[in-house]
């Protein structure tokens, strides 16, 4: 069954509905209307999705892994307020733009901490990740109102705010730091040991056990690895504004698992990659840029959104149906 | 036992059933029928088609040809619901309880007694529960949590929830499997008050003398067709057995090479965990193949576990070559050179989603890198090996171990642990499941692997299976070593009484 699609690019195309999904919506946008089909615009797309990517790759690995973490919105909030006030401390007043280090260097430490906590509690005390990061969520934007005693932060260092919104080359910088950490959780993913282990654990644990894999570890790593990169979305959406607010990333975690899982990870674990992600997050992208053009108000772009996710969703279901012996609810 | 009625109408009756699935004749022209106060057992090998049959019975499937008749009225039964409603009970091996209810909730699940705007009558349905459950003599109440009960008792949930309606059949599905003696016995009793009440009864067991205790009629499926039915009175396990394989029981043993042996690979002695297995001692030499004997539950699996480091032992020592260890973890167990073949291959040893190559390299795949990444040539090597070597039948390595035969899965499975080059080689019911081909495919390759200087153990529940492999067979009963025996010693007689606890002469 699975075989015959393999190499074929209209099979590639079932398996990852999404891409193909993206090629409609960006077709009829560019003919929709005169401003969606412009380098600038495309640049804008990258830029807008990178916060929202840069955590979707981190929550891929821990997703295949058989986790979940609901706490990245909570992070990113933290990360941007650490970074934000740190670097203004007056220790650091002489360092010129050297002070932005230790801020970002904070910031990337809290989330990577908080990831490490949330992977021990999982892996040591059983208890589902569901349940543990919707207690890390709450809790940590607790903290984050207890450090900023609800105040925002502003960059008072102007290079910090020009590097988020600076060029490298033809592309953004946050869109090349996007692509670049792809990249390297993709080959992650999908060449390295810890990815391969990844993929077992959440296909079968008790294989896994069997094999000599010790699962614990394996969750862990992943939990650092979306804790860091929620704090680096952090980082890059305070230098894209220049400042942090308590409120940041709210509802981010929903946003992020919405790409995910358009990208075709499955919530139960066991399979997805970084191409169908890049996928999801795009796809996303694409339709907020394109509605936000057309001027199609807020409210109907989220009732769109919705109904899109179940959708592509349900293709995704009849197009790899198991077949049918598949037992139908 | 008493002999059925010769006239009565037949309370269940199948004519000419066809079903298909694609590629597969799942059902091919079978007929059956059950009487009014009949145990009728329906035996067949694995994929003979019982359980297809079954769910046709009751409502599961849609059979493609042929009628049903339940006393003698044609019906048609889209969904379990309307089975059940037409008098016909599935009891399922898989007992599907919701363990979180209530004894009474789960007899009723689905039909609730009802009182205005849909609120639960609560009193009718703890009365109602209750008489069910005083008729089937049960030792608990109706509003006791299932998740509380024993396995044993929540069969007698499933068997309860047959009694709410006018059951005129009740289909039991290996109902056995995971009882006690005693209660067997009481579950025995319940089937023969039912059966004098008048319900006919279809009963599913691999267990020949439970089968020749209770069945009036004895019918056999082979490939999906119905080879006959017999009259249990009339006939003997040796008839049974070869309408079921379709020739004669082949119990014959490989003949004993006893100068090929090499050193002791394993030594166990006194080992015990809990109330599992207790007291166990045994050795394996290289180019051994140890045989475990014993019906389900008596520590078999247990010892496998605890040897490959899932389970501590509560007592006693583990001995691999010169050392005396203790395995503490699989990791640990694999670093030995211990390797088990789990019992359930899609539950314990494959990752059905994952392509047979790297299920293959599974637990070595740390090793196989080149700087930070894995090294496909190498893993592909590794797959190639081994898929020449155990004759895997697979279009290319990318290929889904879930979309795989379940011979050529056991293989993936057998292959993954040779690949780690083990000492000692455990295989928890290594043909289960699987095609005859296949089987003796495996069988073969068994034999090779020890003649090859590997220590093999071999748990089974299958006596040619045992027969046919083994140097030697330890026989296991209630979590205890009954005897330990060479193969040319063995007797089918002496065997059975061994895995039955009968005459305890200990032979260490």
């Amino acid at each position: 069954m699975a075989q015959r699609f393999k190499t074929s690019p209209l099979g590639w195309l079932a398996r990852n509905p999404i891409w193909g999904f993206i090629v409609l919506i960006f077709i009829f946008f560019s003919f929709a209307n005169p401003y969606f089909f412009a380098i600038q615009n495309f640049q804008n797309i990258l830029v807008q999705t990178s916060t929202i990517g840069l955590i979707a790759l981190g929550m891929t690995l821990v997703m295949i892994n058989g986790n979940i973490d609901l706490s990245v919105g909570a992070v990113v909030a933290l990360a941007a307020s650490l970074c934000i006030d740190i670097q203004g401390w007056a220790v650091f007043a002489s360092w010129g733009n050297w002070a932005i280090l230790p801020g970002v260097a904070a910031a990337l430490t809290a989330g990577v901490a908080l990831g490490a906590l949330n992977g021990l509690i999982v892996w040591k005390t059983g208890v589902d990740a569901f349940i543990v990061t919707l207690g890390a969520m709450l809790g940590v934007r607790g903290l984050v109102f207890v450090y900023t005693k609800e105040q925002s932060f502003f960059a008072m260092n102007f290079s910090f705010s020009d590097f988020g919104s600076s060029n490298l080359g033809p592309l953004p910088t946050l869109a090349v730091i996007f692509l670049i950490c792809a990249v390297a959780v993709h080959f992650l993913l999908a060449r390295t040991v810890h990815g391969r282990n990844s993929y077992a654990v959440g296909g079968n644990r008790s294989a896994a056990v069997n094999a000599g894999i010790r699962v614990g570890p394996h969750m862990l790593v992943n939990f650092m690895i979306v804790g860091f990169f929620a704090a680096l979305a952090g980082v890059t959406l305070s230098s894209q504004m220049g400042a942090a607010t308590p409120n940041l990333g709210t509802n981010y975690e929903l946003w992020v698992i919405t790409s995910v899982v358009l990208g075709g990870t499955k919530l139960n674990g066991g399979s997805g990659d970084i191409v169908g992600t890049m996928g999801g997050v795009l796809a996303i992208g694409i339709l907020r840029n394109g509605m936000n053009l057309m001027q199609v108000p807020a409210f109907y772009v989220l009732v769109i959104l919705g109904m899109i996710l179940i959708a592509v969703l349900l293709l995704d279901k009849q197009l790899n149906r198991k077949g049918k012996e598949e037992i139908r609810l | 036992m008493t002999a059925p009625d010769k006239t009565p109408a037949p309370a269940l009756r199948l004519e000419g059933i066809v079903k298909t699935f694609p590629g597969v004749r799942a059902l091919d022209d079978v007929s059956f029928e059950v009487r009014h106060g009949e145990v009728h057992a329906l035996l067949g090998e694995n994929g003979a088609g019982k359980s297809t049959l079954m769910k046709v019975l009751a409502g599961m499937y849609q059979p493609d040809e042929g009628r049903i008749f339940i006393e003698e009225r044609p019906v048609t039964m889209r969904s379990p619901l309307e089975a059940k409603a037409r008098g016909v009970v599935l009891i399922h091996q898989e007992l599907s309880l919701a363990e979180e209810m209530s004894v009474a909730e789960n007899i009723y699940l689905g039909e609730l007694p009802r009182r205005s705007f849909g609120r639960v009558d609560w009193k009718t349905l703890y009365a109602n529960a209750q008489a069910i459950l005083d008729r089937l003599k049960c030792g608990f109440g109706p509003k006791d949590r299932v998740g509380s009960l024993s396995i044993a008792n929540r069969q007698m949930v499933e068997i309860a929830r047959a009694l709410t309606v006018d059951a005129k059949a009740v289909v039991f599905d290996e109902p056995t499997a995971s009882l006690t003696d005693a209660e067997k016995v009481v579950l025995f009793d319940i089937i023969n008050d039912l059966k004098a009440r008048g319900v006919g009864i279809v009963y599913i067991s691999h267990r020949m003398d439970e089968i020749f205790t209770l069945a009036d009629r004895i019918s056999v499926l082979r490939d999906g067709a119905h080879r006959g039915t017999l009259i249990a009175a009339e006939t003997d396990e040796d008839e049974v057995i070869q309408l079921m394989i379709g020739r004669k029981l082949d119990l014959s043993r490989h003949e004993r090479e006893a100068a090929n042996l090499g050193a002791v690979a394993l030594r166990v002695e006194g080992l015990s965990c809990g109330s599992l297995f207790e007291d166990v001692s045994f050795e394996v030499s290289e180019g051994e193949v140890l045989g475990f004997y014993g019906l389900v539950g008596a520590g078999r699996t247990e010892i496998a576990e605890t040897l490959f480091g899932l389970r501590q032992p509560t007592a006693g020592s583990i001995r691999i070559g010169d050392e005396t260890v203790s395995v503490t973890s699989p990791a640990d167990a694999i670093a030995r050179g211990i390797s088990l073949v789990p019992e359930s291959r899609k539950e314990q040893g494959l990752v059905l989603g994952m392509n047979c190559r790297d299920n293959i390299t599974l637990p070595q795949v740390g090793d196989l890198t080149s700087g930070p990444f894995v090294s496909d040539g190498a893993e592909v090597a590794i797959f190639d090996q081994y898929r020449d070597l155990l004759k895997i039948k697979t279009p290319s390595w990318r290929q889904a171990v879930g979309n795989l035969s379940g011979g050529n899965q056991q293989k993936i499975v057998i292959g993954k642990w040779l690949a780690m080059r083990p000492r000692i080689l455990i295989v928890d019911e290594p043909t289960r499941g699987i095609d005859v081909g296949s089987k003796s495919e495996i069988h073969a390759l068994i034999r090779d692997l020890a003649k090859s200087g590997y220590a093999v153990i071999v748990i089974s529940s299958e006596m040619p299976e045992v027969l046919h492999v083994s140097d030697r067979i330890v026989a296991m009963y209630h979590g205890r070593i009954t005897r330990t025996f060479d193969v040319d010693e063995v007797t089918e007689d002496n065997l059975v009484a061994a895995i039955s606890g009968i005459g305890q002469d200990k032979v260490a």
